[in-house]
Order: C-alpha cells, then structure tokens, then sequence
C-alpha cells in the first residue's frame, strides 16, 4: 500500500512539475515571439516558416487520408439514424459542423502530435545528448529563441492551415457517400452544408487549433530540451511527449468546447 | 594578477552523491590551467559548473569578474562572447556543414556581413588545420577533426577565456600531439586563458602552467608541473604512476554481499 501511495505522490510531484515548466517555457517562448522584436531580439522568420512547411508536409497527407475517411464514417452513421425519421436531409449538416466543430481539430491535432511532435522531441533529445544545446547556452544563443520559437511559431500557423484542410476533406469525404450511397446531388449536399455552417463553426475549430499547437509544440519542445542520458531516453521522452500531447490536447478540447457551449 | 576565474566553496550533490565538496579555485588571466583527475572525481562538473552549465548547490562563481548564476540573462550573454568552449564530442551542429558551425556564433551576435563571416570561419578553420573540410558535414568528419572543428567555432569571437572538454580523449597519439601543439599556440599567440579538463597526463604535462588534480570532489593539489610531479601525497603518486587502487573485491565484501543477500 505504502509502494503504491509513493508512486503515485511520486507521479504527482513529477506531473505538478513539469506543468510549471511547461507554463514557465511557454511564457519565456510567447515573450521572445511576441516582445522580442520590440526589444530589438532577432526574429527567426525563415526558421518558422521552414518549421510550418515541415510541420505541413509531415502530416498533410494522413490528414487528409483520416478526416476524409472520418467524413464518409459520420455521414454513414448519420444516415443511419436519419433514414428512418426521413431526414436525410439532415447528414450534410451533421457532417459539416461535427466536422468543423470537433473532429476535424481533434484529429489533426492527434495526427500531428504523432508526426510533428514526436520529431521535435526527438530532435531536440538527440541535441541536448549530443551536447548542442550546451554549445548553444555557451556561445550566449537561447535554445528558446534558437529552437523552441521557431517550431511552436511554426505548428501556430501549420495546424489551423491543416485543420482547415482537414474541415475539407472531411465534408468532402461525407459528400462521397451521401452522393454516392443515397442519391443525394453533389450541388445539393454543397448548399445543404452551406446554409448549416455559420463562421462560429469554422472559428471554433481554429481556437481549439491554435491550443492545440501551443501545447503540441511546447509539450515536445519541453521533453526534448528535458532529456537526459543516451539514446534509450531519447526513445522514451518521444513517447512520453506524444503521449502527454495527446492527453493534453483532449483536456484542451473539453475546456475550449465548453466554454463555446457556455457562451452560446 | 587579474583571475579570470574565482570559484570559492563550490558544492553539488546529485541526491546522496556529493561530487564537489567545497571547491576552491582560482585561474590567473593568461594561464593554462589543467584540471586533472580520474572518471568520476567531479572534474566534467566543476567544469560545467564553471561555464555556467550547472548552478552548484553552494558557492559562488565569478566568470571574467561576472558572478555567472547571479546576472540576470543579458548580463550572462554578454560573458559568453568573451570565452568560448571546445566540447569533448565536439557537439556540433548536424544540420550545418562546420563552416555553417563556425559562422553560427558570428550570425547570431554579430552584424557582420554574411561574406566576412565566411572569411572568418575560413580563418578560424584554418587555423585547426579544417580549411579543406569547410563545406563538410560534422557526419562525415573524424573524432579528431570533429574536436578542432569544435574549437574553430568556439575561437570564432576571438574569446579571452577558452574551455577544453577532454581535448585528447580517443584520440590517437600523432592527433593527440597536434591538439596540444594548438593549444599551446593560442596561449603563447593570442593570450588566452585556457582551462583544460583531461585525464590524458602527459597531455597534460605538456600544456599546463599549473596543474590541478582532483580527486573525490575535492582538490589534492594546484601547483605548476614540476612541483605536482615531485609530490608525495600517495593518492597523487598513484594517479601520476598509474597505479590502481587495491580493491578488496573478492574478501570481506563479498562475503559482507552474499549475508545481505540471504538476508
């Protein structure tokens, strides 16, 4: 009993912890992206933008393969349901607002903290083993300005790019089986889907894609600068780093859809 | 005469394991001071210590006359222009070739133009004898050239005050010979001040003004070469005569080992 009360206040201490480095992190990073250039700090724009495009490239392609097939599940699904009250009117909006609202975000938000968080962690672990981030302190260059800004920067423009691709992929994907499967017409399913949305859906999903990239970036930045030992803990802070993202992320979700439930 | 390093009560524990234990140092301004002593005697974390890597638990530690973990971060920047660190591994960049390396610490904290950088690194290059492997990846360089390259950027602000991580580990005696030889230029060429960290002695003989032999956390001795090799502290005589210490591995503790275990 006593073993199991120490492991678990162990894993508390470590939990509370790393929360406070985490914020301590993202406040140093969000100081040097956002006060840095009135402070006359160097702006890393090539390096973001290099981030951002290997942060799109890295999942563009899974995205588009889960959220298209997501798309066609929901409007399967819906159907389902709606056939038989005779409103199967009624799946393109089901399908464009679960997409926009939640799944979509989710998603990719879950595929990107598998591709692109797990190579930050990686990445940066390899560094801090091989002795680059001591290199860097050493010639007076901040890691957080050098390395962190530039790859939470570049996740903050490539996820909600990605989940607006995603929105489209995964209407597009339920209008191939409503077309397909029930008859619907391809214009059809386009106005149905259009008079559904309004702008709240589509900013919904990209508030809840800026969260996620903050905690995606930050998360694997921190495991990564955090890793101590040899390639064996490389392994296991990328693990943890997309592990933690992805439990992170679906509490982000939760707190952000409620407080957009609370408000309306 | 000026001290370009003043560690006064310098401790650090890693939980129950104290590897410093109340270190005392002084580097005077010009010197080559060699750190000496075997794995594990504390001497890669005075090191880190001393260059601002690792906060010790108790002690101060003034860099340059700047009391390095009591600056705030502008402060702490501004000192790490003036000395510069040549990493046992090299730790160089994977994703620059080592010119790229070397023009780093010049495109971050400098205006200079990108084509004097250029020139510069090939000077701080040539200089470790790397002009040839300028547009080189750090995969596809040595041990030995990995270690120069890593000296060339940490000489590319022309620091006062340079660090050497095990300089000649792994390295074959000719290379070895040749790290030394360089070494000792940039003492009696440009002035420096060098700490070195190394267990290799006759490395260490050869480029020392001082010597300073660790042992369990603590120093045994800092004296000029000539004064360490004529001691007769047994622990000191033992290191510098490579002798091993007696370990009683197969009596009492083992037999002390195998009761714990039944028990």
């Amino acid at each position: 009993m006593n073993g199991i009360l120490e492991t678990f206040g162990l894993a508390t201490r470590g939990l509370v912890a790393d929360t406070g480095a985490i914020y301590r992190l993202g406040a140093s990073t969000a100081s040097i992206v956002f006060l840095g250039p009135f402070r006359g700090q160097r702006v890393r724009l090539r390096a973001a933008v290099e981030q951002t495009v290997r942060a799109g490239n890295n999942s563009l392609f899974l995205v588009a393969l889960i959220c298209s097939l997501v798309g066609m599940v929901m409007a399967l699904q819906s159907a389902y349901q709606l056939r038989q009250l005779g409103a199967v009117d009624l799946v393109p909006n089901l399908v464009a607002i679960s997409i926009t609202r939640e799944l979509a975000p989710l998603l990719t938000a879950i595929i990107v903290a598998g591709r692109y968080g797990s190579a930050i962690a990686a990445e940066l672990g390899t560094m801090k083993v091989s002795q680059e981030i001591d290199a860097l302190e050493v010639m007076g260059i901040s890691p957080i300005s050098f390395l962190v800004a530039p790859r939470v920067g570049g996740l903050l423009v490539a996820l909600p790019c990605l989940t607006i691709f995603a929105d489209l992929v995964g209407i597009l994907g339920g209008q191939a089986i409503t077309v397909s499967a029930m008859g619907m017409g391809a214009s059809r399913y386009v106005e149905l889907t259009l008079d559904a949305l309004v702008l709240e859906d589509i900013y919904t999903g990209l508030v809840k894609a800026v969260a996620f990239a903050t905690l995606i970036g930050l998360v694997g930045c921190h495991q990564g600068l955090n890793t101590r030992g040899g390639a064996e803990e490389v392994g296991r802070t990328t693990t943890t780093a997309v592990v933690r993202s992805i439990v992170l992320v679906m509490a982000a979700d939760l707190f952000v859809t409620a407080i957009f439930f609370i408000r309306a | 005469m000026d001290n370009a390093i003043e560690a006064v009560g310098v401790r650090k524990a890693f939980g129950d394991n104290c590897v410093l234990d109340g270190v005392d140092l002084e580097v005077r301004t010009g010197e080559t001071l060699v750190i000496l002593g075997a794995s594990g005697s504390g001497k890669s974390t005075l090191l880190r210590i001393l260059v601002g890597l690792e906060p010790p638990d108790e002690g101060t530690v003034q860099v340059c006359g700047t009391k390095i973990y009591e600056v705030d971060e502008l402060e702490r920047a501004r000192l790490y222009r003036r000395i510069g660190m040549a990493f046992q591994a090299g730790a160089l960049f994977g994703s620059m070739t080592i010119a790229e390396n070397v023009e780093l610490p010049l495109a971050e904290l400098t205006e200079i133009p990108a084509m004097n950088r250029r020139i510069i690194a090939r000077i701080k290059l040539g200089m470790v004898g790397l002009e040839d492997s300028m547009d080189k990846m750090p995969s596809e360089l040595s041990g030995g050239m990995k270690k120069r390259a890593s000296l060339a950027r940490a000489l590319a602000l022309d620091p006062e005050l340079v660090f050497f991580d095990e300089p000649s580990a792994g390295l074959d005696p000719i290379t070895a010979a040749g790290l030394d030889q360089l070494i000792c230029q940039l003492k009696n060429v440009f002035d420096m001040t060098l700490v070195v960290v190394t267990h290799e002695l006759e490395s260490a003989f050869t480029i020392a003004d001082r010597l300073a032999l660790m042992h369990e956390g603590r120093f045994l001795i800092i004296d000029t070469p000539d004064v360490v090799r004529g001691c007769d502290d047994p622990i000191v005589r033992n290191f510098l005569d490579r002798q091993p210490p007696v370990h009683d591995g197969g009596g009492e503790k083992f037999k002390r080992f195998l009761e714990e275990l039944q028990t």
